[in-house]
C-alpha cells in the first residue's frame, strides 16, 4: 500500500508546511479531546494514587502524612509477597504454554496445508469476544462437582478426575481459562505479522529444498520476533493484573481462593472490605511498578538479543 | 473543492483499494501456490483438537441453556436434557426481578456504544493529528501516552474509585464511561495506520485547492482511516462490553450494573454465598443470561471480519 501512495519527494520536503499556522492549530485541536480524556482517566488517578500512598488513615488524628512508610509495610507484607509469587508462577507457566499454542496455530493456518484455514482462524478467535466473567463462570461450572462436564466425561470414561477447584488445582484451572480466552487473539496477532514476511524468502527457501518445518524455523519465527515480543509483553501485563477469573471462581470455591490470591484482589479487598484506601493505593502503585519493570526488562533483553545477532 | 482535487482524492482512494485488492490476491495466490500443495493430516488433527478446545465449552453453554434446573444436574453436558427449555429460560431471564437483566443489557449497550464509539473516535482524531500534523508538544505528549499503555488498567481502578468518589461521580454512568473513553493503544494503532493510509500529497493537494483541514478530514481522510477506526472500535468494544473490575468498584446500585457484574451477582445467589443456602434455580438464569450476553460481540466479530483482519495487519505489527 505504502509503495504506491508515498509521494515522490525527499523526506525533508514536509518541513515546508510548518510555516503555516493553521495546520498546526488544527493538529492541536484534533489531539486535545483525546488528551483531555486521557488526563482525566489515567494521569489524574495515577497522580492521586501517588499522593494517597504517602498518607495513612488513623483512628485518632485522621489522615497523617507518613512518607514512604506504606511502601515499607507493603514490601514486608507476606500476603502481597505470596500474591506476587503466585502471579509470577502463573506467568512463567501459563504465558509460554499459551503463546506456544498461539504460535503453532498461526504457523499452521499460514502454512497452506490446512483445509479451510479461515474456519480455524475465526473459531480459535471467538473466545476473545466472550467476557472474562462469562468465561470464568462457564469453566467454573464445568470444573465443578455438581454439573461439571469434566467430571461427567471422566465418569463416562471410567477415570477419576481431580477436583479442579481445590487449592492444588485452582491456579492451573485459572491458567486454562485465560489460555482459552486469549490463545486465538495471540494467534491472530502472530498470523497478521506472518503476512508481512516477504514472499521472496519463501520462494528462495523452496528452491533450496527447504520443507515447511525448516521454513517455519528459519524464516517465519525469526520474522515474528517483534510480534512475539508484543504478545509477550501484553501477556505479562495481563498476568500481573489477574483479577476477574479468580474473583469469579472465588464465589464457586470460597475456601480455596483467598482475598489476597492475586495482588489485584488484595488491593481490591483492602480498599473495599477493609477500608484501607491509602495502603491499597500503595499496593496498586507497587503492582504497576513491578509490571512496568518486568515488561521493560523483557523488551530490553529482546532488543539486546537482536543487536548481538 | 475543485474537480482536480476531487479526482485526485478519488484516485488515491482507488489506489488504496487496488493495493489492498492486489495484496489480497497475492495472499490467495500464495495459499494455492504449487510450492506446498499437500494438505497435512497430522497438522489438521492438531488444529481440529485446538478448535474443539475453543468451541466445545461454548457448545456446552449453549446446550445447558436449553435445560431446566433439575436436568442441568442430571443430564450429560454435551447433549440435550429432558425437554427443550431454551425459550422458557430466556423468558425467565428477561422477566426475572422486574426485568433487571434487560436493564443490565441496556446499560452494557450504553457503556459500550458511547464508551467504545467515543474512544475510537477520539483515538482516530488524535492519532491522525499525531501522524500528519506538527503541533507544539507533539513528541512529549505522544511519549506520555505510550508510557501509559504499560500501566495495568486494573491497577488504576482503586485510585480511580477514590478520585471519582471525591468528585462525586461514583455510582453514576459517568464513572464507567469516562475511563472507557480513553484508549492509548487505539491512539497508537491509528497513528501507525494513518501514517501509511493517508498520503501527504493528498493533504497538500487539498490545501492548494483551498479546502480547510477539517473539510479534508471529514470528506476524505475519515474514509481512508475507516479500516483502522473499525479495528480500534472492535477492540474498545470488547474492552467495554467485557469490563468487570471497574464497574464492580464504582457502582453499587444494581440499576447501573453492566451484564458482567449482574451475572456474577446472580451466580453468587445461585451458589449461596450471601444467602446461606444455594438457590439452584438461579443456575439456568446465569447460564442462559451468559449465552445472551455473548451473542452481540460474536456477531459483531463475524460480520466485521474483513475490517479487523486488515486493520490488525496494517497497524498492529508493522512498526
Amino acid at each position: 500500500m505504502s509503495d504506491l501512495d508515498t509521494p515522490l519527494r525527499p523526506p525533508g520536503a514536509r518541513r515546508g508546511r510548518r510555516t503555516s499556522t493553521s495546520p498546526r492549530l488544527f493538529g492541536l485541536l484534533m489531539f486535545s479531546p483525546f488528551f483531555a480524556v486521557f488526563a482525566f482517566a489515567i494521569v489524574a488517578p495515577v497522580l492521586y494514587a501517588v499522593y494517597l500512598s504517602l498518607f495513612q488513615d488513623r483512628l485518632i488524628g485522621g489522615s497523617v502524612f507518613v512518607g514512604l512508610r506504606n511502601y515499607g509495610q507493603a514490601l514486608e507484607d507476606p500476603q502481597l509477597r505470596a500474591g506476587l509469587e503466585r502471579v509470577g508462577v502463573f506467568l512463567l507457566i501459563q504465558v509460554p504454554i499459551m503463546l506456544g499454542l498461539a504460535l503453532l496455530a498461526a504457523l499452521a493456518v499460514d502454512s497452506g496445508r490446512l483445509r479451510w484455514p479461515a474456519v480455524f482462524r475465526i473459531g480459535l478467535f471467538i473466545p476473545y469476544a466472550v467476557p472474562a466473567v462469562v468465561a470464568a463462570l462457564m469453566w467454573g461450572y464445568m470444573y465443578g462437582p455438581q454439573f461439571g462436564l469434566i467430571h461427567q466425561a471422566g465418569a463416562k470414561l471410567g477415570a477419576q478426575t481431580p477436583d479442579l477447584l481445590s487449592s492444588s488445582w485452582a491456579l492451573a484451572s485459572i491458567g486454562n481459562i485465560t489460555t482459552w480466552e486469549f490463545v486465538g487473539y495471540n494467534m491472530l496477532i502472530l498470523y497478521a505479522a506472518l503476512q508481512t514476511v516477504p514472499h521472496e524468502l519463501y520462494e528462495a527457501a523452496a528452491m533450496d529444498g527447504a520443507g515447511e518445518i525448516r521454513k517455519a524455523l528459519s524464516i517465519k519465527i525469526p520474522g515474528l520476533r517483534r510480534a512475539l515480543l508484543l504478545t509477550t509483553i501484553f501477556s505479562i501485563i495481563g498476568s500481573f493484573q489477574l483479577f476477574n477469573e479468580p474473583n469469579v471462581l472465588q464465589t464457586l470455591a470460597p475456601g480455596v481462593i483467598s482475598t489476597s490470591y492475586t495482588p489485584n484482589m488484595y488491593a481490591y479487598n483492602l480498599a473495599f472490605n477493609g477500608q484501607q484506601f491509602t495502603y491499597a493505593a500503595s499496593i496498586a502503585m507497587i503492582l504497576g511498578g513491578v509490571t512496568a519493570v518486568v515488561a521493560y526488562t523483557v523488551q530490553l533483553r529482546a532488543n539486546r538479543g537482536e543487536r548481538t545477532r | 473543492m475543485s474537480a482536480t482535487s476531487t479526482d485526485q482524492q478519488a484516485g488515491a482512494v482507488r489506489h488504496t483499494r487496488q493495493a489492498a485488492a492486489s495484496s489480497r490476491q497475492a495472499s490467495r495466490r500464495r495459499a494455492h501456490s504449487p510450492v506446498h500443495p499437500r494438505r497435512s493430516a497430522p497438522l489438521t488433527i492438531v488444529m481440529v483438537l485446538m478448535l474443539a478446545y475453543t468451541l466445545v465449552p461454548l457448545l456446552w453453554l449453549l446446550l445447558s441453556a436449553t435445560k431446566d434446573g433439575p436436568s442441568l444436574f442430571s443430564s450429560f453436558g454435551l447433549w440435550f436434557g429432558h425437554g427443550f427449555h431454551l425459550f422458557s429460560n430466556i423468558h425467565a431471564v428477561l422477566t426475572f426481578n422486574d426485568g433487571i437483566y434487560v436493564r443490565w443489557f441496556g446499560n452494557t449497550l450504553l457503556y459500550s456504544v458511547v464508551g467504545a464509539g467515543g474512544a475510537a473516535l477520539l483515538a482516530t482524531c488524535g492519532g491522525y493529528a499525531l501522524a500528519k500534523y506538527d503541533f507544539p508538544g507533539r513528541r512529549v505528549l505522544f511519549a506520555v501516552v505510550i508510557g501509559a499503555i504499560t500501566i495495568p488498567a486494573t491497577a488504576l481502578a482503586v485510585p480511580t474509585y477514590l478520585l471519582y468518589s471525591k468528585i462525586g461521580i461514583v455510582n453514576t454512568p459517568w464513572a464507567v464511561l469516562l475511563p472507557s473513553l480513553s484508549s492509548p493503544f487505539g491512539l497508537y494503532l491509528i497513528r501507525v495506520y494513518a501514517a501509511e493510509a493517508v498520503p501527504d500529497s493528498l493533504l497538500e493537494a487539498a490545501r492548494i485547492d483551498g479546502a480547510s483541514e477539517f473539510r479534508t478530514f471529514r470528506t476524505v481522510v475519515l474514509r481512508l482511516l475507516a479500516p483502522g477506526f473499525v479495528t480500534v472500535l472492535l477492540f474498545t468494544l470488547v474492552a467495554t462490553w467485557n469490563n468487570y473490575f471497574l464497574p464492580l468498584i464504582v457502582l453499587t446500585n444494581p440499576k447501573w450494573f453492566p451484564l458482567t457484574v449482574g451475572l456474577n451477582q446472580w451466580n453468587a445467589l445461585a451458589s449461596g454465598v450471601n444467602s446461606g443456602g444455594a438457590l439452584v434455580n438461579y443456575y439456568p438464569l446465569v447460564v442462559t443470561g451468559s449465552v445472551l450476553a455473548i451473542i452481540p460481540l460474536v456477531l459483531a466479530f463475524l460480520f466485521l471480519q474483513r475490517y479487523w483482519q486488515s486493520g490488525l495487519t496494517a497497524g498492529g505489527v508493522k512498526q
